[in-house]
């Protein structure tokens, strides 16, 4: 198992996003963390990084408590609001992030031109768009090619045919047997997924291969199937 | 490794920003130079201010600086992901600690050497005692500037802390009455600010020819409540948060 999330409770403020949340990742393969918006997919992300005060509960990343530092140069995470400095140019801030990891200008450069920000290296952040911000940050999580990949919604906001890329590039690395996590609230990219984890208020709706949910919600629409689950949890409740 | 890359990513942005360099390097020249003019035939006066001036103003540059760029890594979410990274809480403080002092160093040197060569600035003690001095100072805005960072919100909020940290110090650090003609409860608020000692610092510089056990004793001061700083701002700097 590379995540193992069990029993996890957070409160954020008075409000309980995690309540008793338990959920396994397996070994490789891209695994799409589906729900609303506030349905808890950031928290449970911060959480499996280990940066969220958790309440009560474990999260275990690849055998170890998962923010202990064994994990620190394992796996890389992307904020849902680009978290790259402003100040400093893309190869810039690539290069940084590679050397927290002790690697050079070369990783750094890949990971550039993984996310098609070749053209772009040389400019500030700061005059970037919205969507090459998002992918310049991208960068700076794939720069240590981790072994467990934390991609808090990466594909907002970017055009269709680099949005195929970036999906066509979270695959190659699953095939090389990374572990990737990519939550979304598009539900067509659920498709392109090994497993998905539907949440939504905090709770599991469904887990299983994209085929597998929309057979057991009898639909071949995602967003129908997703509705038809919950309306079905509502009903045995 | 960690850290020369910390101080290198630091100082890399500082050299984006040539309005601030501007600032940091200007600005202090440019207010001793209206003190010369403020005290125009009274040299002694303009020595004595001067002098306190060279401590004080890294101190106040280098504290909104730091203040408002720690507040930055806070807000903007690349703390909470260098906290996923193999990064040290000790890295990113001594970092910001080692990447501002560099620049205040030039800061210091520049006003320093104006105020001594231009506008004929005068101190029995050398030039560089009152450089090591300034800069002590201006670490010390640093330390400050990383743990008020914590307890600010908002930009907005940040440089509010500037009047609140700055003023009671420079009131109270002996420039505008001597230390010994305080009333007690003053003076011993003002026994408790560090600025009071580098302030000190500096005059025995301005009346002494050779570094005196005085000096030293209040540069420990100084260096000693910057490690308190430090070690209150690295309590601040949590890698899990609500």
């Amino acid at each position: 198992m590379s995540i193992e999330v069990r029993d996890l409770v957070v409160r954020r403020g008075r409000r309980t996003v995690l309540d008793g949340f338990s959920c396994v990742i397996p070994q490789g393969g891209v695994t799409g963390l589906l729900g609303p918006s506030g349905s808890g997919k950031t928290t449970l992300m911060r959480a499996i990084v280990g940066v969220q005060v958790v309440a009560s509960g474990t999260v275990t990343v690849l055998g170890h408590p998962a923010g202990s530092s064994p994990l620190r140069s394992r796996i890389g995470y992307l904020t849902q609001a680009p978290s790259v400095y402003a100040d400093l140019t893309v190869a810039e801030n690539a290069r940084y992030f590679a050397s927290l990891h002790r690697l050079g200008g070369r990783a750094a450069d890949e990971a550039i031109e993984a996310v098609g920000l070749g053209a772009a290296r040389r400019q500030l952040v700061s005059q970037l768009s919205g969507g090459q911000r998002s992918r310049a940050s991208l960068a700076c999580a794939l720069v240590s090619c981790p072994e467990v990949l934390v991609l808090d919604e990466p594909t907002v906001g970017q055009d269709p045919v680099l949005r195929d890329e970036l999906w066509d590039h979270f695959r190659r690395l699953a095939a090389d047997g990374a572990t990737v996590l990519v939550s979304s609230h598009v539900m067509d990219e659920a498709n392109r997924c090994d497993r998905l984890l539907l949440i939504r208020e905090g709770a599991v709706i469904a887990d299983g291969a994209p085929a597998a949910v929309k057979r057991s919600a009898g639909t071949e629409d995602l967003d129908q199937a997703f509705l038809t689950l919950i309306r079905r949890r509502e009903v045995a409740a | 490794m960690i850290l020369a890359s910390t101080i290198c990513r630091i100082l890399t942005q500082l050299r984006h920003d040539p309005r601030t360099i501007a600032m940091i390097i200007v600005v202090p020249t440019v207010l001793i130079t209206l003190i010369y003019f403020m005290y125009e035939g009274q040299p002694h006066v303009f020595d004595r201010v001067a002098l306190t001036m060279l401590g004080v103003f890294p101190f106040i540059v280098m504290f909104l600086i730091t203040s408002i760029a720690m507040l930055r890594e806070r807000t903007t979410g690349t703390l909470e992901r260098l906290f996923t990274t193999p990064v040290g809480r000790l890295d990113l403080l001594f970092g910001y600690g080692i990447a501002f002092g560099l620049a205040a160093a030039a800061q210091a040197a520049v006003a320093a050497g104006f105020s001594y060569g231009v506008l004929g600035m005068r101190t029995a003690g050398s030039i560089g005692l009152v450089i090591l001095i300034a800069v002590a100072n201006a670490v010390l805005g640093v330390a400050l500037g990383l743990l008020c960072s914590a307890f600010a919100r908002t930009e907005f909020q940040a440089v509010q802390f500037m009047p609140l940290v700055v003023a009671p110090q420079l009131l109270l650090c002996g420039l505008f009455v001597p230390r010994v003609d305080m009333a007690g409860w003053l003076r011993a608020i003002s026994d408790v600010l560090p600025m009071s000692y580098s302030v000190e610092a500096l005059t025995e510089v301005g009346v002494h020819p050779e570094p005196t056990g005085i000096m030293w004793r209040d540069l420990a001061v100084v260096v000693g409540a910057i490690v308190v700083a430090l070690i209150l701002g690295a309590a601040t700097l949590r890698r899990r948060t609500a």
